[in-house]
């Protein structure tokens, strides 16, 4: 059945990607266990449709967390990681160190050596960034607290995968027997003592950063200039593949090498490009990954030996979770928001795979020790987005409640007439203004310390997902006139939109929206007034451009307005049409060419002139030359 | 006599409402509220519509050419008009359309100022504080009426709306209804109110039976 090659196996995992993921999500379970129930079904232990040993289907799928990682480096210029230094550094260091820590000592105490121990311990500090990353991008919570917090923790980790690895060879128990028991017959450096292998791995390590830094750019350079896309694409590609080989050669996880490249490119012109060429394959490939992870959960091994998998399994999950709330704890994180970063982090990471497989490899761990250890892993990382899941339709809500019920005592006596949903920049600019002038509001965040600071400030504020709608009813939208949505996630508020539909008939909705498309979406969802959020900000701009030009403040303030004017006009028409294409476009271009000539002709004279009460320029050709021969008869 | 315009037909009446302040108006709210909701009037919001003061050139003179008497419904500021109905004159009656060669649009039409204005009737008189009447300080107003052709009848005036009282409030609503009406069916009595210095004086005295 394997021997039916490539296209059989693209076959089976696309086909298991294509029809359980959007089931997945149906079910509100999230992609990533949809990819991970998918790996389970067509995986040896399921129908038996791919690859007989998890080792080849995960190494083939480590390339999707290898370009996920390196897109990761690029959206980190180092003045980001600057600014996140207290989050990275102190929650991210004190989490690796306490759970390091912690499980050093549990294996000591269950009678393993003290380099095992450690070896272990690190290991399993680690959590996944990706299976992290993905669900909590796809819920929408990257922006809370929590999912800040998380992400600078597996930064930390991220990063601090580096030094381990370089550690790692030292913990060797003897560094002869490294030699004799290495089996990998294509790396560079087995053979080496753990003291040259590390030397090796600096020395690739600095390689890279240093080909990132004076040879890449001049490379993207010469390609781009050839001005064919797809070898741009092809060169991206090559730079991952070639530092995932080189990687490999040394022994170390690709991950990190394209990481590092990722994160010495973060500052280069050519960012965005390649962002916008690796995404795609990534998110196939990270797919795969988890396609990979779901496969490679060794059930035979779990039937084997059920009750040490499952202590192992609960007793990670229990020792992270319990510093990870504590940590929330002294990092002044909310409850709920705490149980969020809490749950989103208590589980072993992909590069667990890694450092087991090379502590292994470098006689650190024992086989029949890393091997449970292993499976664990891979079960706590397929039970995350289920935790996560739980937390939100469990743990949650009960916060919620309780934020509602603290709110109850003062909702009773004023109700306010406008409920803001989200109070991000946009929201908080139009709560303000509304305040200002005595309009009472009532707010919605999915932040609970944003909603502390603001109940501090004594505005009424409640905790919650707006798309809830008994939630919206405690915040008394029965009774309020309108709601301002501004929430920075437009499928969400298209989803908010058909709840207050359903439930609030009567509510004026004001929403948000990025650009042109998404209004017209929200305007064909029936939203009263949707906002492009950059429209007055642009045009302000364009007036303080005209100005510097030398055009006078009003004649620039005159013809924004008419411009602006304009287009709500051709958005309102175009809305109509926008899935005719031919349509649309001619009739944008028309709007484009009406409003061009209206703005011209009022520089100039034509009939059209919208200010021509202001222009004398007629009078003094009818009147002037009379004027004149009066004057000098 | 001379009515307004052809009994037999109803005029449309356009009264343009200048208020930049109206949540804080105590007079004018009140009568504006006496000429709602009559059949073929219009009132035009002017400060609702264009707070940015961008009056949208095409849609107002639309608006004029639709209506047979215009009325300025505004309070008095330093003698004249708010900025927004300036601006509104200075962009909308535009060149050969109000005025010039080809500038027929609005001949034929009426015109008209509804005013009130804290100072007393006895302050705007040659010998009086403000040195002149009401009609000589509408001279602007009056002269660019008949720029365009139109009819420019003497201002409906509530004066002395500082201490005014609701009782009195309300017979100025009631007059401006009246007026209001007289010009819609045309049983306004031309001759004589072109007589008054303010409409208001006498209401009754200008409007004539309705012809069976």
């Amino acid at each position: 059945m394997h021997g039916e090659g490539f296209f059989f196996q693209a076959f089976v995992y696309l086909v298991a990607a294509v029809v359980s993921v959007p089931i997945a999500k149906r079910l509100g379970l999230g992609s990533v266990l949809g990819y991970l129930i998918a790996g389970f079904i067509i995986g040896p232990y399921g129908l038996k449709l791919i690859g007989q040993e998890g080792q080849d289907v995960m190494h083939f799928a480590e390339f999707g967390v290898v370009m996920m990682l390196f897109l990761i480096g690029l959206e980190l210029q180092p003045s980001l990681l600057w600014r996140m230094r207290k989050p990275i550094l102190g929650l991210g260091g004190l989490q690796v160190l306490l759970t390091t820590t912690v499980i050093t000592i549990m294996g000591k105490a269950l009678g393993l050596t003290l380099q095992t121990s450690l070896a272990v311990g690190m290991t399993l500090s680690l959590s996944s960034t990706a299976i992290v990353l993905q669900t909590l991008n796809e819920k929408g919570l990257m922006k809370t607290d929590a999912g800040q917090s998380s992400f600078s923790v597996l930064l930390f980790q991220d990063i601090a995968v580096i030094p381990m690895l370089a550690v790692m060879p030292l913990l060797a128990v003897s560094s002869l027997e490294t030699s004799a028991t290495a089996h990998h017959g294509t790396g560079w450096v087995e053979g080496m003592p753990g003291w040259g292998q590390a030397l090796v791995v600096t020395a690739v390590i600095a390689a890279i950063i240093i080909a990132g830094l004076f040879l890449v750019r001049p490379f993207f350079r010469i390609i781009a200039k050839t001005g064919l896309r797809e070898l741009f694409t092809a060169a991206a590609l090559l730079l991952i593949i070639g530092i995932a080989l080189l990687m490999s050669k040394v022994g170390l996880s690709p991950a990190l090498g394209t990481f590092l490249a990722g994160v010495v490119l973060a500052n280069s012109e050519y960012r965005h490009e390649l962002e916008g060429d690796i995404e795609p394959f990534k998110g196939l490939l990270l797919g795969l990954f988890f396609i990979a992870v779901g496969a490679s959960i060794d059930f035979s091994l779990i039937s084997s030996k059920p009750g040490l998998i499952g202590m192992l399994v609960l007793g990670l999950i229990c020792a992270k979770l319990a510093i990870l709330l504590i940590l929330g704890k002294i990092f002044k994180m909310g409850n709920d928001q705490n149980i969020l970063f809490a749950f989103s982090l208590a589980q072993g990471g992909e590069f667990a795979f890694v450092l087991f497989s090379f502590a292994v490899q470098n006689n650190v761990i024992e086989e029949k020790i890393a091997n449970p250890l292993i499976g664990a892993v891979a079960i706590t990382m397929a039970l995350t987005p289920l935790m996560l899941l739980l937390n939100e339709k469990l743990l949650q809500p009960r916060f919620g409640t309780k934020e509602k019920e603290n709110g109850k005592a003062d909702t009773i006596d004023e109700e306010n007439p406008v409920i803001v949903a989200g109070f991000g920049n946009f929201g908080s600019i139009v709560g303000r203004l509304l305040r200002a002038n005595g309009v009472g509001i009532t707010v919605l965040d999915l932040d609970s310390d944003k909603v502390e600071l603001l109940r501090k400030l004594g505005l009424k504020v409640f905790y919650g997902d707006a798309s809830r709608h008994d939630l919206l009813h405690s915040a008394g939208a029965d009774k309020a006139k309108l709601i301002i949505l501004a929430i920075n996630h437009h499928d969400k508020v298209l989803e908010i939109i058909k709840m207050i539909k359903k439930h609030f008939p009567h509510l004026h909705i004001f929403a948000r929206a990025s650009g042109r498309t998404q209004a017209y979406e929200l305007m064909d969802a029936g939203v009263h007034h949707a906002y492009r959020e950059t429209l007055d900000t642009s045009l302000s701009a364009g007036i303080d451009v005209l100005r510097t030009l030398g055009f006078r403040s009003h004649q620039a303030h005159r013809a924004t307005k008419t411009f602006r004017y304009h287009d709500e006009e051709s958005i309102n028409e175009l809305r109509h049409h926008r899935h005719d294409s031919k349509t649309y476009l001619s009739l944008a271009r028309q709007h484009i060419e009406d409003l061009e000539q209206l703005l011209l002709s009022e520089l100039g004279d034509a009939e059209e002139h919208h200010d021509a009460g202001w222009d004398t320029t007629f009078m003094q050709d009818k009147f002037g030359e009379l004027k004149e021969k009066k004057d000098n008869p | 006599m001379k009515a307004l315009i052809m009994e037999s037909k109803t005029n449309n009446i356009l009264i343009i409402f200048a208020h930049p302040a109206l949540q804080k108006s105590r007079v004018n709210k009140q009568l504006i509220k006496y000429v709602r909701d009559i059949e073929d009037v219009t009132i035009h919001d002017l400060y609702e519509v264009y707070p940015d003061f961008h009056i949208h050139l095409k849609k107002e003179q639309a608006l004029l050419e639709k209506n047979d008497v215009i009325v300025f419904h505004h309070p008095l500021f330093w003698f004249s008009i708010p900025a927004l109905l300036k601006e509104y004159m200075d962009l909308v009656f535009q060149h050969m359309w109000a005025y010039g060669k080809k500038g027929q649009a609005l001949k034929g039409k009426t015109l008209l100022n509804v005013i009130s204005t804290g100072g007393r009737e006895s302050l705007f008189r040659d010998k009086g504080y403000n040195r002149h009447t009401m009609v000589e300080f509408l001279f602007p107003i009056q002269q660019t009426a008949y720029v365009c052709g139109m009819e420019y009848l003497p201002p409906f005036v509530a004066h002395g709306t500082h201490g005014m009282t609701k009782e009195v409030i309300q017979e100025h609503g009631e007059d401006y209804r009246k007026l209001i009406v007289a010009l819609k069916d045309g049983t306004l009595d031309i001759d004589q109110a072109r007589t008054l210095s303010r409409l208001n004086l006498d209401i009754d005295k200008i409007i004539m039976e309705r012809k069976k």
